[in-house]
């Protein structure tokens, strides 16, 4: 009682209402839902980790080893990937396909965001609303046309349809999400530059770029996620095996008739998720923020 | 601009006038964003129309049916059942999402040690490719080695083995649990977000007149969190409704079309079996949904600013 005593005093000094709950209470409904929370969010990827470096032989024997655990560790799995499939292909294509789709549409949504935010031609607000509308437009049912254009453009099976069609997407998200950095920044700064006689192009590349260069980092983070993780175009548009993206090469090219080899499609699952996870734990911050801004607004 | 030019001042060249003017700038600016959108998102929008309504064929371009295609889907059962799948897979999967999504907003709310990390990792779902964490879940709903499976027969709770995607209730309840498991961490994020908005005194004086836990949550907490949670859903709902990707690589819309949803066979139809007009058809019968998820979004939005006291 005494310990519990002491938890409910700290939290009386921390503030809020927290001494309230006694701390029994706390455990059954705080940390023990949060605890079920995060095992059934994470398993998947313990079981994705523990199946890539797992033998054949363990990984079909539930009897004699516990399916939870590896006793034998292999690199095999993921040498097979590496070195016998196009897998490293494929991870180079998407860097380049995903690097490019995310430069073009932050270019392009820098120049829209700042010219409906603070350019305000007429129409502005009605442009601003069409940019989300845009946003709400699903790939799903762009696809068909899209690739019937793709294919009378000359672009199918090129990384080009993929480039120049994830902008679609991508454009309105960061242009609403630069929409809503830009408006931060504080007019007066503008209105100064202008009475030193700067035009709008120095005003946009000597100011304000520089002032939201956290905002161009979570646009372009997530610009790069969506089109790392992009499917369905990448399914239509692209038939060559060699010039596949990961998403796309994982699922069709590992999978052969009936025998899975999990192995290696959990580690290319694995390997083809790290880019972004790592990208992303580094910009957490910016990137939680952001998601939930660009919600807000 | 406003300003009339008094007196004969050297009149600015066009180009400087260009270059002052708002509109003119607003236009050059707006042009390769504008550009972009209007061939790649509009154009095929429209084409999509267009599409639907002829019976072009990959490889062949078609000429205008009218309205056979959806006369003929209107007779297909396939495409109904599709439809059927659609809405029970986005109703349930959202409703799911909103309340397991909501908990985890309220538990992350809570005094916690280790509170960002914790925000960290549960938003990894939602950072990984949708395909690759799918490409998991189908080893883990495999027929023989789920692990699923293997953990209840050892605790006793099974005795055979669970057919997680070959049976068509199990295969529905296990798509709808991969895109729950998807979808929580987005969820949970922005509401958690709108969570930490309220102020803290509004609890306080609550308390102070002796309201209950769930009185608190009722006509503090709920009341406060509406305008997000209309937002947050309306997208949930946008992008479980279209959802391709799960499907695709987890059951293809089987097993005997038990979860196809419209976006699955769109594709099926329209690339797989080369029916581009029929496979367009199906698209554009998604949208009068989506118009619908849109214009809730809208009134969410109207809804907040009226809360806020704001007048426009």
């Amino acid at each position: 009682m005494a310990a519990i005593k002491g938890v409910e005093r700290l939290e009386t000094d921390e503030g809020g209402m927290g001494y309230l709950q006694s701390l029994p209470r706390r455990v059954v409904t705080v940390y023990l839902p949060l605890l079920v929370f995060l095992i059934v969010l994470l398993f998947p990827f313990y079981w994705m980790t523990i199946t890539a470096v797992k033998p054949n032989l363990e990984m079909t024997d539930y009897v004699n080893y516990n399916p939870f655990w590896v006793v034998h560790p292999t690199l095999e799995h993921i040498r097979y990937l590496l070195f016998e499939t196009s897998y490293p292909g494929w991870l180079l294509n998407t860097i380049i396909i995903s690097t490019a789709a995310t430069f073009l549409s932050l270019a392009a949504a820098v120049l829209a965001a700042y010219a409906i935010e603070r350019l305000r031609f007429s129409g502005a607000r009605q442009v601003g609303l069409a940019v989300f509308l845009a946003y709400l437009v699903p790939p799903s049912i762009l696809f068909i046309p899209l690739s019937v254009m793709v294919f009378n453009l000359g672009l199918y099976d090129t990384p080009f349809a993929l480039i120049l069609t994830y902008p679609t997407f991508l454009i309105p998200f960061c242009t609403w999400l630069l929409m809503g950095y830009f408006r931060s920044i504080p007019f007066e700064l503008e209105e100064c530059a202008l009475i030193d006689g700067a035009s709008r192009w120095q005003i946009l590349t000597k100011i304000v770029l520089p002032l939201s260069v956290p905002g161009l980092i979570s646009a372009g983070i997530f610009a790069f996620t969506l089109s790392w993780n992009e499917f369905i175009y990448a399914l239509t548009f692209i038939q060559s095996s060699e010039k596949k993206t990961v998403p796309v090469g994982v699922l069709t090219e590992l999978v052969r008739s009936d025998v899975y080899e999990w192995g290696a499609l959990m580690a290319g699952a694995l390997i083809g998720s790290l880019p972004v996870v790592v990208l992303y734990s580094f910009f957490v911050e910016h990137y939680v923020s952001s998601m939930t801004g660009a919600v807000k607004e | 601009m406003a300003v009339p030019s008094v007196a004969v001042q050297s009149r600015p060249s066009i180009l400087s006038r260009l270059a002052e003017s708002r509109n003119a700038l607003g236009f050059g600016f707006m042009l390769p964003a504008a550009a972009l959108l209007l061939v790649f998102l509009t154009y095929p929008l429209g084409l999509g129309v267009w599409l639907g309504f002829t019976d072009t064929r990959i490889g062949r371009p078609g000429i205008f049916i009218g309205v056979e295609n959806y006369e003929y889907l209107w007779s297909d059962s396939v495409f109904w059942l599709s439809v059927f799948n659609t809405l029970l897979y986005t109703v349930s999967a959202s409703i799911l999402k909103f309340v397991l999504g909501l908990w985890l907003a309220l538990i992350l709310n809570e005094k916690l040690p280790f509170k960002s990390f914790f925000r960290a990792v549960v938003l990894l779902p939602w950072v990984v490719p949708t395909v690759l964490s799918a490409i998991a879940f189908w080893w883990i709903y495999d027929s023989q080695f789920s692990i699923l499976s293997w953990a209840l027969q050892q605790m006793g709770l099974i005795d055979h083995r669970i057919n997680f995607l070959g049976d068509p209730t199990n295969a529905r309840a296990s798509v709808i649990a991969a895109n729950v498991w998807r979808g929580i961490p987005f969820v949970a994020i922005t509401l958690l977000a709108g969570l930490q908005t309220i102020p803290q005194s509004l609890y306080e004086a609550a308390t102070l007149d002796g309201a209950s836990r769930w009185q608190l949550f009722r006509y503090v907490t709920l009341p406060l969190l509406t305008p997000i949670i209309a937002i947050t859903m309306t997208f949930s709902v946008l992008f479980t409704f279209t959802d391709f990707q799960l499907i695709y690589v987890l059951t293809r819309g089987g097993p005997v079309n038990a979860t196809h949803l419209m976006a699955t066979l769109s594709f099926q139809r329209g690339i797989a079996g080369g029916q581009l007009g029929e496979g367009a058809a199906i698209a554009v019968a998604m949208i009068p949904f989506l118009l619908a998820a849109i214009l809730f979004s809208y009134f969410g939005l109207q809804r907040r600013r009226w809360q806020q006291g704001g007048g426009d």
